[in-house]
């Protein structure tokens, strides 16, 4: 599987300085989101910038431009703002992009920051009405008196554009930084969760939303835990899930009450009271929440782990992935470099047989559920050229036996965090965000999914 | 065609498709058949509120065509759009079925069966929820044969969808279904799916059948209602889901109206009253506040001695709610209990409910108060009113906010408009002539504005002999606004005065005022001026008593605005 994928990268959109190592913030990738058909993908920036990129048709003449994303479009989603009442900034950062379903010939898709939801259309014009009565080609005024005669204007092709326009603003709905958007199966409704509520929006109404989660307790000292992810089912209209920062899965049913702070499920994996120590609440933190495309499992992803959750059962997960173990007796370093509190997400693959996650130094791991076998690869400039098959890469624990090409865990780069993947809904294909960089790798030999 | 109106035409800008609105609307007006492709486009876009407006007027267009020019023009267009890749198409078709069905063969009759069956199990929801909400449209148009063969299916199917916004749908169907079957086949074809929908895991769907109950109730008919209904409206008056709850509460008095006169108390007394003392102290304030809205219609019902016995007991519980909306909506609906044993009764625990909400914390629920009041006053009659709720009402002239101040005014013209000019001399007029000597300036302002408000109402006497001297004393005062608004009272309550009064005593006082120091008050002053002015000349050019035109004196009141 991991052996033989084939690296695409696509270099340089954004400004990179070859020479030095310098990037700028704004450039930072914050989320990245295929469509529902994998033609399109979506990434989002810290300074409020969404690209949509678009895979060439196959079958063009050239056979390496095959299935290539290129840049369809930019535009500036959100911007930064200032909260008067509260005196603080609002981060223009894009945190999550999510495409609606097609409905005509136009895209859809939702774009948040920290306040404010978008939704935005992106369509397509290749024609454009000529010959107008009143004005010139350049649009200028004519000159009545020049007007001899009356014509009809005439649609004529012109160069494809791609227009991006704002459909709707869902603004005011929460005083917490919103960390998740999902939509719902009925293709109607949308929810938004923030730290402590999650909301439940008409895409069609902005101004009113209701509230269907509440966690915050009557006094904000007793304050214990927050949300940190949440998600519709991809099938079931009334169910969703949401996560904690204490490790603790909610399923909920949207039929059983208006207000859904009771959970049908709770999903807690018991303490193992052996591994206990200050740490343990921290890295328990659930930092993303996928359910898998059947609707039958969850995924997620912790400081240290990622788990496979069966819906059927509350008491403990299926399977549990160690993704970097080897930072377990370092946490302490970690935790005062902030790095502890890192959220990474977690992927699906389109058959759900794999799943995916991000490191450090910008490793990134996949977990074949069937065949229990994992790789990590890396996703960075030196080992990948264009069309070159990546080598897989390993960590050595610290005194543990190293071979050449390995990496010690002390010389693990951790500014370098690969926190934002991507899994093509279908096909083999992975968009992984790098601090500033986006990479595409394409697994041409195993196109089909298994 | 009214080419200048298209505000939104310009097709070189990108402005989205709200600009393709304006369009729809102009097109609707030319009704032609070329018209239609431009619609059929529209039909597609994703913007519902286009698509809805193109539908509307392919709906109108369809009515001008023949039967020929349907089957070859129209009922092609809604193939297409029924057939349509994009849901958007799919779904503004399920709108147009029914305007063609009638007047087409019966082969074309088929074909649009055929399309609609499909449309009510296409993959995706919006499609389906667009089926369910045209279902009973469509069946109206039907052939009764064709209903119970195609409707039914199609209508139990949408309602037992995985998708609780298309099961909800359903329910709004089942009303439509149920009046067009007759009654012996309703507990076949329709029950089944109704107690299921009654039943439903989702609270959305078992709020809908509360909320549409009573169109429910008249559908199925007063059988299939005792049986069926009765206990499921109890189930929804106990529901777990306070929404639900709210919602069926809100049916009550409805719900008992509509009960066959035979045994009716029988029913209420027996199933429906038990519920409803339950929910008075229920733990959702909207719940109450529900049925506090319809409690009391249930009096004329019931009839005197049970309301007495059962219901008074239920009224004065809620008129001691903690929730102040409660209260309010208890004591907004006294009339029907008035009717049935006389406010009396209620009197003794009304009036601290009264009180209390008069000076509530929150200003909203004084206000809320303050509006029902000129109500209460015709119910309870004026002695009551003046035993008891005269000295609220002055109380809400100096309240400390200046919405319930504004409020409080106009609650005592209408007070005067009900009880009578001789009543307000007595009673009200001269406490607010009182108020013109207090040392707050806002209370003396306020009498200045509750003599614009009532100088119509009490007449020119009373405004030229006692409110008059009182506005004139007031062009002294030490405050510049209250000096203003002294103008602009003059200006107000001139049309009422008579002449003489204007020229010898309003005249002077605004010619001062016109070389007041302040400039608001120079400025109001003029305007005074210019306004009486023309009410001179009125009066001159009229020698018989100065009783102005009805419309004259309308537009002097707009231009006296009398609240600053």
């Amino acid at each position: 599987m991991g052996e033989d994928t084939d690296a695409t990268p696509t270099l340089n959109h954004r400004g990179f300085l070859p020479d030095h190592n310098y990037v700028t913030e704004a450039d930072i990738i914050s989320t990245v989101e295929f469509n529902h058909t994998g033609e399109l993908l979506a990434t989002g920036d810290k300074g409020g910038r969404v690209v949509i990129f678009q895979r060439e048709p196959e079958g063009k003449t050239e056979p390496f431009s095959q299935g290539e994303y290129n840049v369809y479009s930019t535009f500036q989603s959100h911007e930064p703002e200032f909260d008067y009442l509260k005196s603080l900034e609002i981060e223009e950062k894009i945190n999550k992009i999510r495409w609606l379903p097609q409905q005509n010939a136009a895209q859809f898709l939702l774009s948040t920051n920290d306040k404010t939801i978008k939704l935005w259309k992106v369509s397509e014009r290749d024609k454009r009405p000529e010959g107008y009565n009143l004005k010139d080609e350049e649009g200028r005024i004519k000159d009545i008196s020049t007007v001899t005669s009356l014509q009809v204007p005439v649609l004529m092709p012109m160069d494809l554009m791609v227009e991006v326009s704002p459909r709707r603003v869902f603004a005011n709905a929460h005083t917490y930084h919103v960390n998740s958007i999902s939509v719902n199966s009925d293709f109607e409704t949308y929810m938004s969760a923030d730290d402590l509520r999650i909301n439940l929006w008409h895409l069609d109404i902005t101004d009113r939303s209701f509230n269907i989660v509440d966690i915050k307790p009557t006094n904000m000292e007793d304050l214990t835990e927050v949300i940190t992810a949440a998600e519709f089912h991809p099938h079931h209209c009334n169910l969703f899930v949401y996560s904690s920062s204490k490790g603790t899965l909610r399923l909920c049913d949207m039929r059983e009450a208006a207000l859904c702070d009771k959970h049908s499920k709770l999903f807690e994996e018991p303490e193992d009271p052996s591994a206990r120590s200050f740490f343990s609440e921290i890295i328990s933190s659930v930092s993303d929440v996928k359910f898998s495309h059947s609707g039958r499992y969850l995924l997620t992803r912790d400081y240290l782990t990622a788990k496979v959750w069966d819906l059927n059962m509350e008491s403990k997960p299926l399977e549990t992935y160690q993704v970097h173990d080897y930072l377990r007796s370092k946490l302490c370093s970690l935790y005062e470099n902030d790095c502890i509190f890192d959220k990474f997400e977690c992927a699906w693959n389109g058959s759900d047989s794999v799943i995916m996650t991000g490191a450090y130094n910008n490793f990134f791991r996949m977990f074949d559920r069937n065949t229990k076998r994992d790789v990590t690869l890396e996703a960075s400039r030196e080992s990948s050229k264009p069309r070159a098959v990546l080598k897989p890469r390993r960590v050595c624990a610290a005194g543990g036996k190293r071979r050449k090409d390995d990496i010690s865990v002390d010389s693990l780069d951790f500014t370098k965090k690969i926190l934002h993947t991507a899994w093509h809904p279908t096909e083999n294909i992975i968009a992984i965000a790098a601090t500033n960089n986006l990479y595409i790798f394409q697994d041409k030999l195993n196109s089909e999914l298994h | 065609m009214k080419a200048a109106a298209a505000e939104g035409g310009g097709p070189c800008r990108a402005d989205g498709d709200d600009s393709l609105y304006p369009i729809a609307v102009l097109i609707d007006e030319l009704r032609n058949e070329d018209v239609q492709p431009p619609l059929e486009s529209l039909a597609t876009v994703e913007e519902t509120v286009v698509r809805d407006k193109a539908v509307e007027s392919l709906r109108k267009i369809s009515q001008e065509h023949s039967p020929v020019d349907l089957e070859v023009h129209f009922e092609p267009l809604v193939k297409r759009l029924a057939s349509g890749d994009w849901f958007t198409s799919r779904t503004s078709a399920c709108g147009l079925f029914s305007v063609c069905y009638p007047r087409v063969s019966s082969t074309v009759k088929a074909e649009i069966r055929q399309h609609f069956r499909t449309l009510c199990s296409d993959d995706t929801p919006m499609v389906r929820r667009a089926a369910a909400s045209k279902l009973g449209e469509f069946a109206k148009v039907l052939e009764l044969d064709y209903i119970k063969s195609d409707i039914i299916s199609l209508f139990t199917a949408l309602a037992s969808d995985e998708q609780d916004s298309v099961r909800l749908l359903a329910v709004e169907a089942c009303v439509s279904i149920a009046t067009l079957l007759p009654q012996e086949d309703l507990e076949t074809l329709v029950m089944p799916t109704l107690r299921q929908a009654a039943e439903d895991k989702s609270w959305r769907v078992r709020y809908m059948v509360a909320d549409k109950f009573s169109e429910l109730q008249k559908a199925v008919g007063p059988e299939i209602t005792k049986n069926d209904l009765v206990p499921a409206f109890q189930n929804l008056l106990k529901d777990c889901e306070a929404e639900v709850r709210a919602a069926a509460a809100n049916k009550v008095k409805e719900f008992c109206e509509n009960l066959p006169e035979d045994n009716r108390e029988q029913i209420i007394m027996t199933h429906i009253l038990p519920c409803v003392k339950e929910l008075v102290s229920d733990t959702n304030q909207h719940v109450k506040s529900a049925l506090a809205s319809v409690i009391m219609g249930l009096s004329t019902i019931l009839g005197k001695d049970n309301t007495i016995e059962h219901l008074l007991p239920l009224f004065l519980a809620q008129l001691k709610d903690e929730c102040p909306e409660v209260r309010l909506n208890i004591i907004s609906n006294l009339d029907c209990v008035n009717e049935v044993i006389g406010i009396r009764q209620l009197s003794q625990s009304l009036l601290p409910a009264i009180v209390e909400l008069a000076e509530d914390a929150k200003w909203r629920v004084r206000l809320a108060i303050i509006e029902y009041m000129p109500l209460l006053a015709g119910q309870l009659g004026v002695e009551f009113f003046d035993e008891k709720l005269n000295t609220l009402c002055m109380a809400w002239l100096i309240d400390h906010v200046y919405a319930i101040r504004e409020a409080a005014t106009c609650n005592l013209m209408k007070l005067v408009e009900k009880f009578g000019a001789e009543w307000a001399q007595n009673t009200i007029v001269p406490k607010v002539l009182g108020m013109a000597n207090d040392p707050n300036y806002l209370h003396r302002m306020t009498t200045l504005f509750c003599i614009n408000a009532l100088s119509e109402a009490c007449g020119q006497d009373i405004t030229t002999k006692q409110m008059l001297p009182v506005v004139l004393k007031m062009s002294n005062d030490q405050v510049a606004n209250v000096r203003f608004n002294v103008a602009k009272s003059l200006q107000k309550i001139g049309p009422v005065l008579d002449s003489n009064a204007l020229q010898a005593e309003v005249k002077p006082v605004l010619e001062k005022l016109a070389t007041d120091t302040d400039m608001d008050v120079k400025y109001f002053a003029q305007e005074a001026i210019s306004a009486t002015r023309a009410v001179f000349a009125l009066h001159a050019a009229a020698p018989s008593p100065p009783v102005l035109d009805a419309n004259f004196e309308k537009q002097m009141e707009q231009q006296a605005v009398c609240f600053h």
